[in-house]
Protein backbone atom coordinates (compact mmCIF):
# COMPACT_ATOMS: atom_id res chain seq x y z
CA UNK A 1 0.00 0.00 0.00
CA UNK A 2 2.94 2.39 1.20
CA UNK A 3 4.93 1.86 -2.12
CA UNK A 4 1.77 2.23 -4.19
CA UNK A 5 0.87 5.43 -2.14
CA UNK A 6 4.94 6.80 -2.41
CA UNK A 7 5.16 5.25 -6.34
CA UNK A 8 2.36 7.61 -6.83
CA UNK A 9 4.11 10.05 -5.16
CA UNK A 10 7.45 10.02 -7.03
CA UNK A 11 5.35 9.89 -10.29
CA UNK A 12 3.70 12.51 -9.60
CA UNK A 13 6.63 15.02 -8.67
CA UNK A 14 8.36 13.93 -11.77
CA UNK A 15 5.37 14.61 -14.31
CA UNK A 16 4.44 18.13 -12.78
CA UNK A 17 7.27 19.71 -14.92
CA UNK A 18 6.23 18.39 -18.03
CA UNK A 19 2.50 19.03 -17.39
CA UNK A 20 3.41 22.62 -17.05
CA UNK A 21 5.81 23.12 -19.54
CA UNK A 22 4.99 20.56 -22.51
CA UNK A 23 6.78 21.73 -24.89
CA UNK A 24 9.43 19.94 -23.50
CA UNK A 25 8.32 16.86 -25.13
CA UNK A 26 8.78 18.33 -28.77
CA UNK A 27 12.68 19.04 -27.79
CA UNK A 28 13.83 15.04 -26.69
CA UNK A 29 11.34 13.52 -29.93
CA UNK A 30 13.49 15.84 -32.54
CA UNK A 31 15.50 13.42 -33.35
CA UNK A 32 13.14 10.72 -34.73
CA UNK A 33 10.88 13.47 -35.74
CA UNK A 34 14.28 14.99 -38.38
CA UNK A 35 14.90 11.57 -39.52
CA UNK A 36 11.38 10.88 -40.26
CA UNK A 37 11.06 14.63 -42.04
CA UNK A 38 14.54 14.57 -43.69
CA UNK A 39 15.91 10.98 -44.07
CA UNK A 40 12.56 8.79 -44.73
CA UNK A 41 11.50 10.59 -47.63
CA UNK A 42 15.01 8.82 -49.36
CA UNK A 43 13.77 5.46 -48.73
CA UNK A 44 10.92 5.32 -50.99
CA UNK A 45 13.61 5.83 -54.37
CA UNK A 46 16.16 3.46 -52.48
CA UNK A 47 13.82 1.02 -52.23
CA UNK A 48 15.86 -0.14 -49.23
CA UNK A 49 13.50 -0.79 -46.87
CA UNK A 50 10.29 -2.43 -47.44
CA UNK A 51 10.51 -6.00 -47.38
CA UNK A 52 13.43 -6.35 -44.33
CA UNK A 53 12.92 -7.25 -40.34
CA UNK A 54 9.91 -9.79 -40.79
CA UNK A 55 7.56 -7.47 -43.23
CA UNK A 56 6.14 -8.73 -46.58
CA UNK A 57 8.05 -7.69 -49.27
CA UNK A 58 6.86 -4.83 -51.01
CA UNK A 59 4.41 -3.27 -48.36
CA UNK A 60 3.88 -0.27 -50.12
CA UNK A 61 4.95 3.30 -48.30
CA UNK A 62 8.48 3.68 -46.79
CA UNK A 63 6.45 4.54 -43.55
CA UNK A 64 5.35 1.44 -42.91
CA UNK A 65 8.69 -0.24 -42.48
CA UNK A 66 10.32 2.98 -41.14
CA UNK A 67 8.22 4.94 -38.40
CA UNK A 68 8.13 1.44 -36.04
CA UNK A 69 11.93 2.02 -35.57
CA UNK A 70 11.77 5.20 -35.37
CA UNK A 71 9.54 4.73 -32.11
CA UNK A 72 12.30 2.59 -30.96
CA UNK A 73 15.18 4.90 -31.25
CA UNK A 74 12.46 7.74 -30.00
CA UNK A 75 12.36 5.06 -26.75
CA UNK A 76 16.13 4.40 -26.86
CA UNK A 77 17.05 8.44 -27.09
CA UNK A 78 14.46 9.94 -24.97
CA UNK A 79 14.38 7.42 -22.13
CA UNK A 80 18.07 6.88 -21.87
CA UNK A 81 18.59 10.46 -21.01
CA UNK A 82 16.34 10.27 -17.93
CA UNK A 83 19.69 9.22 -16.14
CA UNK A 84 21.00 12.55 -17.26
CA UNK A 85 18.00 14.31 -15.16
CA UNK A 86 19.00 11.98 -11.89
CA UNK A 87 22.45 13.00 -11.95
CA UNK A 88 21.53 16.60 -11.98
CA UNK A 89 19.49 15.74 -8.87
CA UNK A 90 22.17 13.88 -7.32
CA UNK A 91 24.72 16.83 -7.81
CA UNK A 92 22.68 19.49 -6.77
CA UNK A 93 21.21 17.98 -3.64
CA UNK A 94 17.73 17.87 -4.28
CA UNK A 95 18.17 13.99 -4.97
CA UNK A 96 19.76 13.90 -1.15
CA UNK A 97 16.68 15.33 0.06
CA UNK A 98 14.80 12.64 -1.71
CA UNK A 99 16.58 10.01 0.13
CA UNK A 100 16.60 11.13 3.79
CA UNK A 101 12.49 11.05 3.24
CA UNK A 102 10.57 7.57 4.26
CA UNK A 103 9.84 7.24 0.41
CA UNK A 104 10.23 3.36 -0.77
CA UNK A 105 13.27 3.31 -2.38
CA UNK A 106 11.74 0.89 -4.73
CA UNK A 107 8.87 3.51 -5.80
CA UNK A 108 11.41 6.17 -6.17
CA UNK A 109 12.70 4.21 -8.82
CA UNK A 110 9.21 2.67 -10.29
CA UNK A 111 7.67 6.39 -10.17
CA UNK A 112 10.37 8.33 -12.17
CA UNK A 113 10.60 5.14 -14.57
CA UNK A 114 7.06 5.37 -14.70
CA UNK A 115 6.76 9.37 -16.19
CA UNK A 116 9.58 8.44 -18.64
CA UNK A 117 7.33 5.90 -19.96
CA UNK A 118 4.10 8.14 -20.01
CA UNK A 119 6.34 10.68 -21.67
CA UNK A 120 8.02 8.19 -24.64
CA UNK A 121 4.36 7.13 -25.11
CA UNK A 122 2.91 10.73 -26.00
CA UNK A 123 5.94 11.69 -27.87
CA UNK A 124 5.14 8.34 -29.99
CA UNK A 125 1.26 9.08 -30.13
CA UNK A 126 2.01 12.75 -31.51
CA UNK A 127 4.45 11.10 -34.09
CA UNK A 128 1.29 8.45 -35.35
CA UNK A 129 -0.91 11.53 -35.35
CA UNK A 130 1.29 13.66 -37.68
CA UNK A 131 1.54 10.68 -39.72
CA UNK A 132 -2.53 10.08 -40.34
CA UNK A 133 -2.49 12.66 -43.54
CA UNK A 134 0.46 10.36 -44.96
CA UNK A 135 0.28 6.88 -46.94
CA UNK A 136 1.21 5.50 -43.64
CA UNK A 137 -1.49 2.80 -42.68
CA UNK A 138 -2.49 2.77 -39.09
CA UNK A 139 -3.83 -1.13 -37.82
CA UNK A 140 -5.68 -0.16 -34.44
CA UNK A 141 -4.75 -3.64 -33.11
CA UNK A 142 -1.35 -4.08 -34.01
CA UNK A 143 -0.61 -0.20 -33.50
CA UNK A 144 -1.92 -0.57 -29.48
CA UNK A 145 0.54 -3.86 -29.10
CA UNK A 146 3.46 -1.77 -30.68
CA UNK A 147 2.67 0.72 -28.03
CA UNK A 148 2.77 -1.46 -25.05
CA UNK A 149 5.60 -2.92 -26.42
CA UNK A 150 7.06 0.19 -26.60
CA UNK A 151 5.93 0.79 -23.05
CA UNK A 152 8.11 -2.50 -21.78
CA UNK A 153 10.73 -1.20 -23.93
CA UNK A 154 10.80 2.53 -22.28
CA UNK A 155 10.60 0.81 -18.54
CA UNK A 156 13.76 -1.32 -19.51
CA UNK A 157 15.59 1.46 -20.90
CA UNK A 158 14.71 4.13 -18.60
CA UNK A 159 15.24 2.04 -15.66
CA UNK A 160 19.04 1.15 -16.95
CA UNK A 161 19.71 4.53 -17.66
CA UNK A 162 18.60 5.46 -13.96
CA UNK A 163 20.82 2.75 -12.60
CA UNK A 164 23.86 4.06 -14.73
CA UNK A 165 23.11 7.71 -13.15
CA UNK A 166 23.13 6.21 -10.12
CA UNK A 167 26.47 4.02 -10.36
CA UNK A 168 28.28 7.37 -11.50
CA UNK A 169 27.38 9.31 -8.90
CA UNK A 170 30.55 10.34 -8.15
CA UNK A 171 32.21 10.47 -11.50
CA UNK A 172 29.53 11.83 -13.91
CA UNK A 173 31.94 11.54 -16.42
CA UNK A 174 31.03 8.00 -16.36
CA UNK A 175 27.75 8.24 -17.53
CA UNK A 176 27.92 10.22 -20.20
CA UNK A 177 30.85 7.70 -21.83
CA UNK A 178 28.92 4.52 -21.17
CA UNK A 179 25.62 6.18 -22.96
CA UNK A 180 27.75 7.46 -26.16
CA UNK A 181 29.62 3.62 -26.23
CA UNK A 182 26.65 1.93 -26.00
CA UNK A 183 24.14 3.71 -27.60
CA UNK A 184 24.91 4.28 -31.00
CA UNK A 185 26.25 0.41 -31.30
CA UNK A 186 22.42 -0.29 -29.95
CA UNK A 187 21.05 1.72 -32.71
CA UNK A 188 23.06 0.87 -35.55
CA UNK A 189 22.78 -2.87 -35.07
CA UNK A 190 19.19 -2.71 -34.70
CA UNK A 191 18.79 -1.78 -38.10
CA UNK A 192 16.68 0.76 -37.39
CA UNK A 193 18.16 3.01 -40.29
CA UNK A 194 18.86 0.66 -42.70
CA UNK A 195 17.53 -3.23 -42.60
CA UNK A 196 20.87 -5.39 -41.52
CA UNK A 197 19.37 -8.88 -43.65
CA UNK A 198 21.23 -12.48 -43.94
CA UNK A 199 22.18 -11.47 -47.74
CA UNK A 200 22.85 -7.65 -47.33
CA UNK A 201 25.47 -8.12 -44.49
CA UNK A 202 28.60 -9.22 -43.84
CA UNK A 203 28.22 -12.37 -41.51
CA UNK A 204 29.82 -10.57 -38.20
CA UNK A 205 27.81 -7.81 -38.29
CA UNK A 206 24.62 -9.65 -38.79
CA UNK A 207 25.81 -11.97 -36.03
CA UNK A 208 26.27 -9.13 -34.14
CA UNK A 209 22.82 -7.66 -34.80
CA UNK A 210 21.31 -10.80 -33.64
CA UNK A 211 22.47 -10.82 -30.33
CA UNK A 212 20.84 -6.98 -30.39
CA UNK A 213 18.25 -7.13 -28.27
CA UNK A 214 16.88 -4.07 -29.34
CA UNK A 215 17.15 -5.82 -32.73
CA UNK A 216 14.14 -7.90 -32.04
CA UNK A 217 11.66 -4.97 -30.08
CA UNK A 218 12.60 -3.37 -33.82
CA UNK A 219 11.33 -6.22 -36.00
CA UNK A 220 8.19 -7.31 -33.92
CA UNK A 221 7.21 -3.32 -33.75
CA UNK A 222 7.57 -3.28 -37.77
CA UNK A 223 5.47 -6.75 -37.84
CA UNK A 224 2.83 -5.18 -35.03
CA UNK A 225 2.45 -1.76 -37.00
CA UNK A 226 1.62 -4.13 -39.99
CA UNK A 227 -1.22 -5.44 -38.51
CA UNK A 228 0.64 -8.71 -37.79
CA UNK A 229 0.23 -9.62 -34.09
CA UNK A 230 0.74 -13.63 -34.11
CA UNK A 231 3.96 -13.81 -35.11
CA UNK A 232 6.94 -15.11 -33.64
CA UNK A 233 9.19 -12.27 -33.91
CA UNK A 234 6.36 -10.48 -32.13
CA UNK A 235 6.70 -12.75 -29.26
CA UNK A 236 10.71 -12.65 -29.35
CA UNK A 237 10.15 -8.65 -29.45
CA UNK A 238 8.50 -9.45 -26.07
CA UNK A 239 10.53 -11.65 -24.56
CA UNK A 240 13.63 -9.18 -25.82
CA UNK A 241 12.22 -6.01 -23.98
CA UNK A 242 10.75 -8.01 -21.17
CA UNK A 243 14.16 -9.26 -20.43
CA UNK A 244 15.47 -5.38 -21.08
CA UNK A 245 13.00 -4.29 -18.35
CA UNK A 246 13.51 -6.56 -15.74
CA UNK A 247 16.95 -5.80 -15.90
CA UNK A 248 16.75 -2.44 -15.75
CA UNK A 249 14.17 -2.46 -12.72
CA UNK A 250 16.07 -5.05 -10.86
CA UNK A 251 19.31 -3.40 -11.28
CA UNK A 252 17.28 0.38 -10.61
CA UNK A 253 15.90 -0.42 -7.44
CA UNK A 254 19.06 -2.03 -5.96
CA UNK A 255 20.88 1.12 -7.02
CA UNK A 256 18.52 3.19 -4.97
CA UNK A 257 18.40 1.39 -1.99
CA UNK A 258 21.97 1.42 -2.27
CA UNK A 259 22.32 5.30 -2.65
CA UNK A 260 22.11 5.61 0.81
CA UNK A 261 23.97 3.03 1.48
CA UNK B 1 17.11 11.35 21.36
CA UNK B 2 20.50 10.38 19.98
CA UNK B 3 23.03 7.69 21.24
CA UNK B 4 26.31 6.16 19.38
CA UNK B 5 28.54 4.44 20.04
CA UNK B 6 32.05 4.32 18.13
CA UNK B 7 30.36 4.92 15.54
CA UNK B 8 33.55 5.34 12.71
CA UNK B 9 33.57 6.17 9.05
CA UNK B 10 36.38 5.59 6.85
CA UNK B 11 37.06 6.03 3.21
CA UNK B 12 39.07 4.62 0.79
CA UNK B 13 41.24 7.69 -1.03
CA UNK B 14 44.06 6.88 -3.39
CA UNK B 15 44.99 3.29 -1.73
CA UNK B 16 44.52 5.11 1.61
CA UNK B 17 41.83 5.05 3.93
CA UNK B 18 40.77 7.89 5.75
CA UNK B 19 39.28 8.37 8.83
CA UNK B 20 36.21 10.96 8.69
CA UNK B 21 34.81 10.03 11.93
CA UNK B 22 36.49 8.38 15.13
CA UNK B 23 34.49 6.31 17.24
CA UNK B 24 32.42 9.61 17.89
CA UNK B 25 30.49 8.31 21.46
CA UNK B 26 27.21 11.29 21.86
CA UNK B 27 24.47 11.35 23.73
CA UNK B 28 21.90 14.24 22.79
CA UNK B 29 18.86 14.14 24.94
CA UNK B 30 15.61 15.27 23.13
CA UNK B 31 15.06 19.33 22.87
CA UNK B 32 18.55 20.00 23.27
CA UNK B 33 20.33 22.49 20.10
CA UNK B 34 23.70 20.71 19.12
CA UNK B 35 25.94 22.24 17.33
CA UNK B 36 29.07 20.31 15.64
CA UNK B 37 31.43 23.39 15.69
CA UNK B 38 34.86 22.61 13.22
CA UNK B 39 36.94 23.64 10.03
CA UNK B 40 35.89 21.55 6.73
CA UNK B 41 37.56 18.35 6.49
CA UNK B 42 36.79 17.91 10.56
CA UNK B 43 34.15 15.28 9.99
CA UNK B 44 31.02 17.62 10.98
CA UNK B 45 29.01 16.41 7.30
CA UNK B 46 29.91 12.83 7.79
CA UNK B 47 28.95 12.10 11.09
CA UNK B 48 25.59 14.04 10.40
CA UNK B 49 24.90 11.68 7.02
CA UNK B 50 25.78 9.14 9.53
CA UNK B 51 22.86 9.99 11.61
CA UNK B 52 20.69 10.77 8.94
CA UNK B 53 21.17 7.11 6.91
CA UNK B 54 22.23 9.23 3.79
CA UNK B 55 25.99 7.36 4.61
CA UNK B 56 26.09 4.03 6.58
CA UNK B 57 29.02 3.70 9.35
CA UNK B 58 31.98 1.65 8.94
CA UNK B 59 31.24 0.71 12.60
CA UNK B 60 29.75 1.55 15.71
CA UNK B 61 25.92 1.95 15.86
CA UNK B 62 23.60 5.14 16.28
CA UNK B 63 20.13 5.09 17.73
CA UNK B 64 18.40 8.03 16.25
CA UNK B 65 14.79 8.87 17.48
CA UNK B 66 14.47 5.61 18.97
CA UNK B 67 15.65 3.80 15.77
CA UNK B 68 19.10 2.36 14.77
CA UNK B 69 20.22 3.89 11.51
CA UNK B 70 21.55 0.83 10.25
CA UNK B 71 18.95 -2.26 11.04
CA UNK B 72 16.06 0.44 10.42
CA UNK B 73 16.90 3.55 8.50
CA UNK B 74 12.79 3.69 7.52
CA UNK B 75 11.99 3.90 11.13
CA UNK B 76 14.77 7.08 11.27
CA UNK B 77 13.68 9.14 8.12
CA UNK B 78 10.04 9.11 9.45
CA UNK B 79 11.12 11.11 12.37
CA UNK B 80 13.60 13.38 11.43
CA UNK B 81 13.83 16.38 9.07
CA UNK B 82 17.05 17.37 7.41
CA UNK B 83 18.68 20.20 5.30
CA UNK B 84 21.79 19.40 3.36
CA UNK B 85 24.30 21.39 2.17
CA UNK B 86 23.25 21.40 -1.44
CA UNK B 87 19.62 22.65 -2.64
CA UNK B 88 16.78 20.31 -2.01
CA UNK B 89 14.73 21.46 -4.84
CA UNK B 90 14.83 20.15 -8.39
CA UNK B 91 15.90 23.61 -10.29
CA UNK B 92 13.19 22.60 -12.76
CA UNK B 93 10.41 22.47 -10.16
CA UNK B 94 7.99 24.71 -9.39
CA UNK B 95 8.50 25.69 -5.75
CA UNK B 96 4.86 24.73 -4.22
CA UNK B 97 4.96 21.34 -6.08
CA UNK B 98 7.84 20.56 -4.58
CA UNK B 99 6.88 21.20 -0.59
CA UNK B 100 3.88 19.43 -1.67
CA UNK B 101 6.17 17.08 -2.95
CA UNK B 102 7.90 17.13 0.57
CA UNK B 103 4.52 16.67 2.65
CA UNK B 104 3.31 13.51 0.69
CA UNK B 105 7.05 11.80 1.05
CA UNK B 106 5.97 12.07 4.77
CA UNK B 107 2.60 11.23 4.48
CA UNK B 108 0.66 13.46 4.69
CA UNK B 109 -2.64 14.00 2.35
CA UNK B 110 -2.30 16.56 -0.62
CA UNK B 111 -4.70 19.25 1.02
CA UNK B 112 -3.14 19.07 4.73
CA UNK B 113 0.57 19.20 2.66
CA UNK B 114 -0.73 22.12 0.54
CA UNK B 115 -1.52 24.33 3.39
CA UNK B 116 1.42 23.65 5.42
CA UNK B 117 3.55 24.15 2.74
CA UNK B 118 1.07 27.83 2.02
CA UNK B 119 2.15 29.02 5.99
CA UNK B 120 5.83 27.99 5.35
CA UNK B 121 6.36 29.99 2.32
CA UNK B 122 4.63 33.01 4.16
CA UNK B 123 6.60 32.57 7.80
CA UNK B 124 9.68 32.43 5.34
CA UNK B 125 9.42 35.32 3.45
CA UNK B 126 8.66 34.00 -0.05
CA UNK B 127 4.73 34.26 -0.16
CA UNK B 128 4.04 34.87 -4.36
CA UNK B 129 6.87 32.50 -5.19
CA UNK B 130 4.65 29.44 -4.99
CA UNK B 131 4.47 29.28 -8.99
CA UNK B 132 7.99 30.61 -9.34
CA UNK B 133 10.04 27.63 -10.91
CA UNK B 134 13.20 26.84 -8.37
CA UNK B 135 15.93 27.62 -10.74
CA UNK B 136 14.73 31.07 -11.00
CA UNK B 137 14.78 32.00 -7.50
CA UNK B 138 17.88 34.03 -5.48
CA UNK B 139 20.66 31.80 -3.27
CA UNK B 140 18.98 33.29 -0.33
CA UNK B 141 15.76 32.70 -1.78
CA UNK B 142 16.16 28.84 -2.46
CA UNK B 143 17.86 28.24 1.24
CA UNK B 144 14.39 29.55 2.74
CA UNK B 145 12.71 27.14 0.50
CA UNK B 146 15.37 24.26 1.46
CA UNK B 147 14.36 25.15 5.09
CA UNK B 148 10.44 25.14 4.22
CA UNK B 149 11.20 21.77 2.95
CA UNK B 150 13.28 20.48 5.74
CA UNK B 151 9.99 21.67 7.82
CA UNK B 152 7.12 20.58 6.26
CA UNK B 153 6.25 17.24 8.32
CA UNK B 154 6.60 19.34 11.68
CA UNK B 155 10.23 16.84 12.65
CA UNK B 156 11.19 15.89 16.31
CA UNK B 157 14.36 15.83 15.20
CA UNK B 158 16.23 18.31 12.72
CA UNK B 159 19.51 18.16 11.22
CA UNK B 160 20.94 21.15 9.45
CA UNK B 161 24.49 20.70 7.83
CA UNK B 162 25.75 24.21 6.91
CA UNK B 163 22.41 25.96 7.13
CA UNK B 164 23.24 29.54 6.73
CA UNK B 165 26.35 29.18 4.18
CA UNK B 166 26.67 31.84 1.79
CA UNK B 167 23.67 33.90 3.11
CA UNK B 168 23.07 37.42 3.85
CA UNK B 169 22.53 38.44 8.05
CA UNK B 170 19.16 38.90 7.05
CA UNK B 171 18.23 35.87 5.99
CA UNK B 172 20.22 33.99 8.18
CA UNK B 173 18.40 35.60 10.97
CA UNK B 174 14.98 34.87 9.55
CA UNK B 175 16.33 31.63 8.96
CA UNK B 176 17.33 30.46 12.79
CA UNK B 177 13.83 32.14 13.83
CA UNK B 178 12.13 29.62 12.10
CA UNK B 179 14.07 26.72 13.10
CA UNK B 180 14.06 28.08 16.73
CA UNK B 181 9.84 28.46 16.69
CA UNK B 182 9.97 24.68 15.26
CA UNK B 183 12.56 24.07 18.74
CA UNK B 184 10.09 26.38 21.12
CA UNK B 185 6.53 25.58 19.77
CA UNK B 186 7.13 21.61 19.87
CA UNK B 187 10.54 21.17 21.56
CA UNK B 188 12.34 19.71 18.77
CA UNK B 189 15.86 18.93 19.14
CA UNK B 190 17.53 20.74 16.52
CA UNK B 191 21.63 19.28 15.30
CA UNK B 192 23.29 21.74 12.83
CA UNK B 193 26.94 21.52 11.82
CA UNK B 194 28.59 25.06 11.17
CA UNK B 195 31.91 26.64 10.83
CA UNK B 196 30.69 30.44 12.15
CA UNK B 197 31.25 30.25 15.67
CA UNK B 198 28.93 33.10 16.08
CA UNK B 199 26.26 30.70 15.21
CA UNK B 200 27.22 28.19 16.93
CA UNK B 201 27.82 30.62 20.28
CA UNK B 202 24.11 32.33 19.91
CA UNK B 203 21.88 29.10 19.33
CA UNK B 204 23.54 26.17 20.42
CA UNK B 205 22.97 25.00 24.13
CA UNK B 206 25.67 22.87 23.68
CA UNK B 207 28.54 22.77 21.57
CA UNK B 208 30.97 19.55 20.25
CA UNK B 209 33.94 20.63 19.11
CA UNK B 210 35.18 18.74 16.32
CA UNK B 211 38.80 18.40 14.83
CA UNK B 212 40.07 15.29 12.67
CA UNK B 213 37.29 13.02 13.38
CA UNK B 214 36.82 13.67 17.06
CA UNK B 215 35.24 15.52 19.43
CA UNK B 216 37.76 17.26 21.32
CA UNK B 217 35.53 19.46 23.82
CA UNK B 218 31.54 18.99 24.66
CA UNK B 219 30.09 21.38 26.95
CA UNK B 220 27.58 24.29 26.89
CA UNK B 221 29.56 27.53 24.81
CA UNK B 222 29.84 29.67 28.27
CA UNK B 223 31.65 26.64 29.99
CA UNK B 224 33.60 25.99 26.86
CA UNK B 225 34.48 29.83 27.01
CA UNK B 226 34.93 30.20 30.53
CA UNK B 227 36.84 26.93 31.26
CA UNK B 228 39.17 26.17 28.32
CA UNK B 229 39.93 30.20 26.84
CA UNK B 230 39.02 32.30 29.49
CA UNK B 231 38.85 36.11 29.27
CA UNK B 232 41.40 38.84 27.93
CA UNK B 233 43.19 41.81 29.22
CA UNK B 234 45.42 43.92 27.47
CA UNK B 235 47.25 46.96 28.57
CA UNK B 236 50.05 48.93 27.78
CA UNK B 237 51.78 50.82 30.35
CA UNK B 238 52.86 54.69 30.58
CA UNK B 239 56.74 54.16 30.71
CA UNK B 240 57.61 51.26 28.00
CA UNK B 241 59.98 50.27 30.58
CA UNK B 242 57.38 49.21 32.85
CA UNK B 243 55.80 46.49 30.44
CA UNK B 244 58.25 43.69 31.47
CA UNK B 245 57.85 44.65 35.27
CA UNK B 246 54.07 44.62 34.72
CA UNK B 247 53.80 41.57 33.58
CA UNK B 248 55.46 39.80 35.65
CA UNK B 249 53.28 41.24 38.55
CA UNK B 250 50.42 40.15 36.93
CA UNK B 251 51.67 36.85 36.75
CA UNK B 252 51.18 36.66 40.41
CA UNK B 253 47.76 37.94 40.69
CA UNK B 254 45.16 34.97 41.20
CA UNK B 255 42.88 33.02 38.86
CA UNK B 256 45.52 34.18 36.02
CA UNK B 257 46.44 31.29 33.46
CA UNK B 258 49.07 33.13 31.45
CA UNK B 259 50.42 36.24 30.70
CA UNK B 260 52.21 36.88 27.76
CA UNK B 261 53.48 40.16 26.09
CA UNK B 262 53.87 41.55 22.61
CA UNK B 263 54.96 45.06 20.96
CA UNK B 264 54.14 46.62 24.15
CA UNK B 265 51.16 44.88 25.33
CA UNK B 266 50.70 42.67 28.00
CA UNK B 267 47.98 40.16 27.23
CA UNK B 268 46.64 38.33 30.33
CA UNK B 269 44.68 35.57 29.95
CA UNK B 270 42.02 34.49 32.68
CA UNK B 271 39.02 33.92 34.33
CA UNK B 272 36.36 36.46 35.44
CA UNK B 273 38.26 38.96 33.63
CA UNK B 274 35.28 41.74 35.17
CA UNK B 275 36.61 41.17 38.94
CA UNK B 276 40.27 40.87 37.63
CA UNK B 277 40.59 44.01 36.11
CA UNK B 278 40.55 46.32 38.71
CA UNK B 279 42.62 44.25 41.15
CA UNK B 280 45.27 44.08 38.20
CA UNK B 281 45.15 48.09 38.28
CA UNK B 282 45.07 48.35 41.88
CA UNK B 283 47.88 46.05 42.18
CA UNK B 284 50.25 47.66 39.19
CA UNK B 285 49.55 51.26 41.05
CA UNK B 286 50.55 49.72 44.12
CA UNK B 287 54.07 48.95 42.20
CA UNK B 288 53.92 52.70 40.91
CA UNK B 289 53.40 51.30 37.97
CA UNK B 290 50.96 53.64 35.58
CA UNK B 291 48.59 51.81 33.51
CA UNK B 292 48.26 54.10 30.16
CA UNK B 293 45.49 51.92 28.54
CA UNK B 294 43.10 48.66 29.30
CA UNK B 295 40.72 46.53 27.22
CA UNK B 296 38.89 43.42 28.33
CA UNK B 297 37.83 40.69 25.92
CA UNK B 298 35.15 37.85 26.18
CA UNK B 299 36.43 34.82 24.89
CA UNK B 300 34.69 33.30 21.80
CA UNK B 301 34.88 29.88 20.70
CA UNK B 302 37.97 30.53 18.08
CA UNK B 303 39.65 31.36 21.50
CA UNK B 304 38.59 27.05 22.65
CA UNK B 305 39.46 25.78 19.63
CA UNK B 306 43.12 27.82 19.54
CA UNK B 307 43.50 26.96 22.93
CA UNK B 308 42.38 23.07 22.02
CA UNK B 309 44.14 22.46 19.12
CA UNK B 310 46.86 25.83 18.39
CA UNK B 311 45.23 26.76 15.17
CA UNK B 312 42.25 28.97 14.89
CA UNK B 313 39.17 28.07 13.44
CA UNK B 314 39.00 30.89 11.14
CA UNK B 315 42.54 29.94 9.70
CA UNK B 316 41.30 26.44 9.38
CA UNK B 317 37.81 27.50 8.03
CA UNK B 318 38.34 30.32 5.41
CA UNK B 319 41.70 31.07 4.43
CA UNK B 320 40.59 34.56 3.05
CA UNK B 321 39.54 36.57 6.38
CA UNK B 322 43.16 37.47 8.19
CA UNK B 323 44.10 36.32 11.40
CA UNK B 324 46.32 37.80 13.68
CA UNK B 325 49.15 35.27 14.98
CA UNK B 326 48.39 34.22 18.91
CA UNK B 327 51.04 32.83 20.87
CA UNK B 328 49.64 29.88 22.80
CA UNK B 329 46.60 31.21 25.18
Amino acid sequence: MKVLTDTRTAFARELKPELRQPVGLLFTMMLPFLLLALFAPLLSNSGAGPGAGGGPAGAGSPWQWFVPGMLVLLGLSATAGAGASLLNEISSGAFERLLVTPLNRAAMLVGRTLKEVVVLLTQALLILLLLLPTDFRLHLPGALAGLVLLGVFGVGIGALSFTLALHSRRRQTLFYGVQQVVFFPLLLLSGVLLPITEAAAPTWLYVLSRINPVTHVVEAERALFDGQLIESVVLYGFLAAGAIAMLGVTAGIRGMRNASA
Amino acid sequence: MIHTRGLTRSFRAKGETVEAVRGLDLDIEAGSVVAFLGPNGAGKTTSLRMLTTLLPPTAGTATVAGHDVVADPAGVRRRIGYLGQGNSAGTGFRVMDELVTQGRAYGLRRAEAHARAERLLDALELEGLARRTVGTLSGGQRRRLDIAMALVHEPALLFLDEPSTGLDPHSRANIWEHVLRLHKDLGATIVFTTHYLEEADLWAGRVLVVDHGRVIADDSPERLKAELAGDLITFTTADPADTGPAATRARTLRAVREVTVEDREVRVRTSDGDVRLPELLRDLDAAGIRVHSTRLARPTLDDVFLTLTGRTLRESADADIPTTPHQGA
